[in-house]
């Protein structure tokens, strides 16, 4: 068994990470409109696998249906813009983000009380309940067509900006991009409070070893509630993101494959790790734009890859890199 | 009265095939432990392979001026299954067995994996349009239900059904080859230590799992086409069927594809908009009520 990685400590994620938010910030001029539009993208998937990942890396539960979520914050953005013709985007995310919170804290309910495959399923089958109605009442969800929430209706920072006039959409796609990254440094900071506070440990302690969890007095199955919960309430925030980007959600965003492709991003980047899911996130869109634009086999692709990094990566990329990184350390002291 | 019984048939016969699927997938859980997220595209590949091998059989035979005939389409039929359980016959031991060391979240992911290669090659191979064995539905007619017409082929799928049931049952519960099937499902190690080749069951298991998989959607072909994305759609109502009936039971496999297609047949009549919903609702409530399923053993 290897032991529990303490971590590194707060002062050494603002050292490494201050610098890495003022490349991406001053990165947008340089990479023209389009790259920075996929590097929203990859952001707003970023906050979906890093909520993801308290559940899989932190508390052990593999989710097969965290597109509910995601779905949930999304359809709630379309519907509050179209339907209740709010501008604001804070008031769609706050809406959206009560959304999910309610979705998860009702699947999460029935599904804490499983675990491992069982666990699995009933996310899976929880999830495809809200495809199928979002599917099928047409009325209120737009069926297949989905429902449009276009972005030059929104205002953000309560009315501050908005998008009238000549060279909107550049403008859209700049200040939207910093409006994401601001959002996402919150997202990240909020979440390693949470994974390095007694709570956090408490998961990993379920995680480890449930019943000497149960032990030490830890409420396992509230635990692991709230950790759903939380992780229900960060996808949800990116599929609220995702929506004024997208321009339009449609019901493939609740259907469980979408749910496969965030556990992809986590285990891209390395589940194990913090920034795992983050690397995965932004790596997983770069590599499945490029897929669909270079062929019309994309699954295929991004398929194989997935089936080499298992056999050969189970690490994912920042695990890898920290192996490797491990390796050579012993090695300059011995030298040195 | 008649659109009754029309209505009980069709419900049978959707059982049927989704019998045959879920039964693959609880038979690989069962011995193997392995949800295969990829089984809904081997049901798919099936069909497809069926599918193509009866139309391109038909088109070479006619372009000879030889009419093949019912049973001569019927017994191309399987073809597709044969192929699925050659494909799950070199699946498992390249990309399944490296694995059953680390925790199971890493072959959930590789059938995942999978499944996307699988839906492309599908494409890559048949092409998008829609491919039927409609040829043999047409070639058996219909029979006379009271006033209204059934067709025969629909029957055929039925009795597949009920022998394909029994023939599993016998096979599992009342062959040599069955006892070292049971054994391995429940110790390996056991069944290991008391000179079984765990290895070569495995293979045996997977690649009967897919046959039955292959088999499923070798059925449907002549009565709908296959499509792309068939797949991905039944894997999820074969999980409902598992759910129900209990991971890793043949019993439960059967009676939760039954229950499965008379909810989606008296849901298509009275409920159509909820139909699919009702259905992942009630997988819900037995997994909360019996977390192992009607016939599942923990």
């Amino acid at each position: 068994m290897p032991t529990a990685r303490t971590g590194p400590s707060f002062l050494w994620l603002l050292a490494g990470g201050v610098p890495v938010v003022v490349v991406l910030a001053v990165l947008p001029p340089f990479i023209g409109v389009y790259q920075t539009q996929q590097l929203t993208y990859g952001l707003a998937f970023a906050i979906a696998a890093l909520g993801f990942n308290l559940l899989l890396g932190y508390t052990g539960l593999l989710s097969f249906g965290h597109s509910a979520y995601f779905g949930a914050g999304a359809y709630a953005v379309a519907f509050i813009i179209q339907r209740l013709h709010v501008h604001s985007l804070e008031l769609c995310i706050l809406g959206a983000m009560l959304g999910a919170m309610l979705v998860s804290a009702l699947f999460g309910y029935a599904c804490v009380r499983h675990t491992r495959i069982f666990f699995g399923i009933l996310t899976l089958a929880l999830s495809q309940v809200l495809y199928s109605l979002a599917l099928k009442f047409f009325w209120v969800t737009g069926g297949t067509d989905g429902l449009r929430a276009s972005w030059n209706g929104l205002t953000l920072l309560g009315g501050l900006i908005d998008f009238k006039g000549s060279g909107a959409y550049r403008r859209f796609v700049v200040s939207y991009y910093y409006y994401v990254l601001g959002l996402f440094v919150v997202a990240v900071l909020i979440m390693w409070v949470i994974v390095h506070s007694p709570f956090g440990k408490a998961l990993q302690a379920i995680r480890d070893n449930e019943t000497r969890a149960g032990f030490v007095g830890i409420r396992v199955r509230r635990y692991r509630w709230i950790a759903f919960i939380i992780s229900g309430l960060f996808t949800g925030l990116a599929g609220a993101l995702w929506v004024p980007l997208n321009g339009l959600t449609t019901p493939e965003v609740l259907y469980w494959p979408f749910s496969g492709e965030i556990v992809f991003m986590t285990v891209l980047g390395g589940f194990r790790t913090f920034f795992g899911p983050i690397i995965g996130a932004v790596t997983f869109n770069y590599l499945k734009v490029y897929a669909v634009a270079s062929s019309q086999y994309w699954q295929l692709v991004l398929g194989t890859v997935l089936v080499v990094l298992v056999m050969l990566l189970p690490a994912g990329i920042v695990g890898t890199l920290g192996q490797l990184a491990n390796k050579l350390r012993p090695k300059q002291l011995q030298q040195g | 009265m008649e659109i009754l019984i029309v209505q009980i048939l069709n419900s049978i016969f959707q059982a049927a095939s989704l019998f045959l699927l879920a039964a693959g997938l609880s038979l690989i859980y069962g011995v193997m432990r392995i949800v295969n997220l990829a089984h809904g595209n081997f049901y798919a590949f099936g069909a497809y392979v069926s599918a193509w091998t009866v139309g391109a059989a038909v088109a070479l035979a006619a372009s000879r001026g030889i009419n093949l005939g019912v049973a001569g389409q019927l017994v191309l039929l399987p073809l597709g299954a044969l192929a699925v359980a050659a494909l799950g016959a070199i699946v498992e031991p390249t990309l399944l067995r490296p694995l059953y060391r680390r925790p199971e979240e890493y072959i959930l992911l590789i059938t995942f994996g999978l499944l996307m290669v699988l839906e492309d090659v599908i494409r890559l191979v048949f092409g998008g349009t829609p491919l039927t064995a409609g040829s043999i539905m047409d070639a058996m007619g219909s029979i006379p239900i009271g006033g209204l017409l059934y067709p025969a082929y629909n029957l055929v799928v039925v009795g597949v059904g009920v022998v394909a049931a029994i023939g599993l049952w016998l096979f599992v519960y009342r062959t040599r080859f069955g006892v070292i099937l049971r054994a391995t499902s429940q110790d390996r190690r056991m069944a290991a230590a008391l000179g079984l080749n765990v290895g070569r069951v495995y293979i045996q298991a997977f690649a009967i799992g897919c046959f039955l998989a292959g088999l499923g959607g070798a059925v449907v072909v002549p009565a709908q086409a296959a499509v792309l994305g068939m797949g991905v759609d039944a894997l999820v109502q074969a999980f409902v069927v598992i759910v129900i009936g209990g991971l890793g039971s043949l019993e439960g496999a059967l009676v939760g594809a039954l229950i499965v297609s008379a909810v989606r047949t008296a849901g298509v009549q009275f409920f159509a908009e909820i139909e699919l919903a009702v259905l992942y609702l009630i997988a819900v409530a037995v997994l909360l009520w019996r977390p192992t399923g009607l016939f599942g053993r923990a």
